[in-house]
């Protein structure tokens, strides 16, 4: 910043009972201004006439520092004479109170019963949206079981690359690095048995029913569920999607679906990719560190894995895909049009589908138990 | 922003500044002046350049030569400290007025202020007080721009713009997506504040009432000529221009042949 060569400067003089006030010098808002206090110093006038002496270029600091003056003045009850200010001074200083009298409240819940009633209502209101959403992807998915032409194929498959094969790289590395984890984990407690060959079983076991898909679910719910959101939000703020519902084209067929099955089909594919991975990453344990060849781990896991195993890890993982399309998607949808709201829809787009994966997942340990897969 | 105006320098000096993007030349050898307090247009049909001019005027793209003048300082071969400086002396009216939508209309106007005035919280709320005043805004400070009509979200940008008192204020498109009353009204409060502070203002508009109510002068960018076709007080051009190309745009009447 470079220094005035005039700074702004007041210098108070007792003119009688009054305190004249000679304002010169160079007022810009981004220099150093003189305050108030210090220029009237411990001095108790009847009243306060403000003059310009050499004042060269001003801006709102001095049309500010007047206002200063003035309200000081009118809280100690005494005259401030400001005829000889210039006259764009004055008025933009009367501009100033009046702006600082005036409020226009803006139309917000005020108490906190009323905070705490919308968020109840949020709640509920949320709840029958996500309902009825998965309703209009129920019947659209049905409308295009009866007309498949006029499914958009072409985008479905631009999104299974981009949520299914772009993804590729760093499901490889989270699975890989779960099968290691879990392989040293077991080696723990197997090792005081003696048993470390069912570290196969452990590793290949969790990956299977549980992992892979878990994992996956929750990579692609932080990679795809937060970029169908943020699209779907962009388009919602940009106005697209008017344009499509006004054209008669529901978002939900138009922009929904492609997603939905494309993410659907990809899922499974990348859970058992992973379950692949994270046994790899067990045998690389096993045989580097517990010096059980890779020929035994791999007889080992083949013996306690069976097909049910299989199958329960494809379920987990088709409905996780499910789950985190309808939370990216419904989270776009309901974006609030503005920056922030986009970045609000991604982030509750992650939360709610992390949140839909754990849950489902309890459900279908449950539901396994019971029928004994 | 009042008091004496500098001896004669023009606020703003455009010399020989050629704009490209990619491998395109959009505009070249665009030359003008523009005097201290002036209230200046850059019209031109859709596509002409004269959103490209205005960035390469601000400092958000570089021009490929040439160069831009404030008060005689060089803008374009400035070192990073100068330009930080040489920013403070102007404000942007962007097209969609580009309020920051997570902040409130107050935190808007008080962000520049925040930055580079030596200033307690206090005073700044003054200045954002006078500021919102000044655009007819008075007491919206707790609003966030998505409450706000079209209309009032141009008002606080205004009043953003105007925040650090610059001297020289930038619009882009100030009446695009406004209603003909909103628009007369931000016309009035444009000249209202260049008569109170003397700001010198540039306008990026084709909307013909506001030039002809607005503008001490013009320059007509063309998109096929590739630069300013015209230069001239906008009646004076729309009446006796030789080229029907200007007086076509400026009283929107096909030339008879």
């Amino acid at each position: 910043m470079r220094a005035v060569p005039n700074p702004a400067h007041a210098e108070a003089v007792l003119e009688g009972d009054r305190l004249a006030v000679t304002l010169g010098g160079a007022w810009h808002l981004t220099q150093p201004q003189p305050a108030w206090a210090r220029v009237r110093g411990e001095a108790r006038p009847r009243g306060v006439v403000l003059r310009p002496g050499r004042l060269d270029r001003w801006d709102s600091s001095l049309v500010r520092f007047v206002h200063e003056v003035e309200r000081w003045c009118r809280e100690a009850g005494i005259p401030c004479e400001t005829d000889a200010l210039p006259e764009p001074v004055r008025r933009l200083a009367a501009q100033l109170a009046a702006g600082r009298q005036a409020h226009v409240p803006a139309a917000r819940p005020g108490s906190i019963l009323t905070t705490v009633g919308l968020a109840a209502t949020g709640i509920w209101r949320q709840t029958r949206e996500f309902a009825s959403f998965v309703g209009e992807c129920t019947l659209s998915a049905a409308g295009v079981l009866l007309r498949p032409r006029r499914f958009r194929w072409g985008d479905c498959l631009a999104e299974m690359q981009q949520c299914g094969a772009m993804a590729v790289p760093i499901v490889s590395l989270t699975s890989f690095l779960v099968g290691l984890t879990l392989a040293y984990t077991g080696a723990i407690i197997l090792r005081q048995f003696g048993g470390d060959i069912w570290v196969a079983d452990i590793v290949g076991l969790s990956m299977f029913r549980e992992m892979g898909a878990v994992m996956t679910g929750i990579v692609v719910a932080g990679r795809t569920g937060a970029a169908f959101a943020a699209q779907l939000g962009n388009m919602k703020t940009g106005e697209e999607i008017d344009a499509l519902e006004t054209l008669g084209i529901p978002a939900v067929d138009f922009l929904v679906l492609p997603r939905l099955l494309a993410l659907t089909l990809m899922m499974p594919l990348l859970a058992m990719y992973a379950n692949g991975l994270g046994i790899l990453g067990g045998m690389v344990v096993a045989s580097r560190v517990l010096d059980i060849p890779a020929s035994a781990y791999w007889v080992e896991m083949q013996s306690i894995i069976d097909l049910s195993d299989i199958s329960t890890g494809v379920i987990k993982s088709v409905t996780f895909g499910v789950l985190v399309a309808v939370a990216g998607c419904l989270r776009g949808l309901q974006c609030e049009r503005s920056a922030a709201g986009v970045g609000r829809a991604a982030t509750s787009a992650v939360v709610t589908g992390i949140l839909l994966i754990i849950v489902a997942d309890a459900v279908f340990a449950v539901l396994f138990h019971v029928l004994g897969l | 922003m009042n008091g004496s105006p500098a001896n004669g320098t023009p606020a703003i000096a455009v010399e020989g500044l050629e704009c490209r993007y990619g491998g395109t030349t959009v505009l070249r050898d665009i030359n003008f002046t523009v005097p201290v307090g002036e209230l200046f247009f850059v019209i031109g049909g859709s596509g002409c350049g004269k959103t490209t001019l205005l960035r390469h005027l601000v400092g958000l793209a570089a021009p490929a030569r040439g160069a831009v003048r404030y008060f005689g300082e060089d803008f374009t071969a400035a070192s990073r400290a100068e330009r930080r400086r040489l920013l403070k002396t102007f404000g942007v009216l962007y097209q969609s007025a580009a309020l920051w939508s997570s902040m409130t209309v107050a935190e808007n106007v008080a962000l520049p202020l925040e930055q580079y005035a030596p200033l307690n919280r206090r005073e700044r709320q003054e200045i954002v007080a006078l500021k919102l005043a000044q655009v007819g805004l008075a007491g919206f400070e707790d609003y966030f721009p998505a409450e706000l009509s079209g209309g009032m979200r141009k008002r606080a940008g205004l009043a953003r713009a105007l925040a650090l008192d610059p001297r020289i204020v930038f619009f882009d498109e100030p009446s695009a997506g406004l209603d003909p009353v909103t628009s007369r009204q931000l016309d009035e409060l444009i000249l209202q504040i260049r008569a109170t502070l003397g700001t010198t203002m540039v306008i990026v508009s084709h909307e013909l009432a506001s030039i002809y109510a607005l503008a001490d002068r013009v320059i007509l960018l063309d998109r096929e000529a590739r630069g300013v076709i015209a230069e001239g007080r906008p009646r004076e051009l729309a009446a006796g221009s030789p080229d029907p190309r200007v007086r076509e745009f400026l009283t929107r009447e096909p030339e008879k042949a």
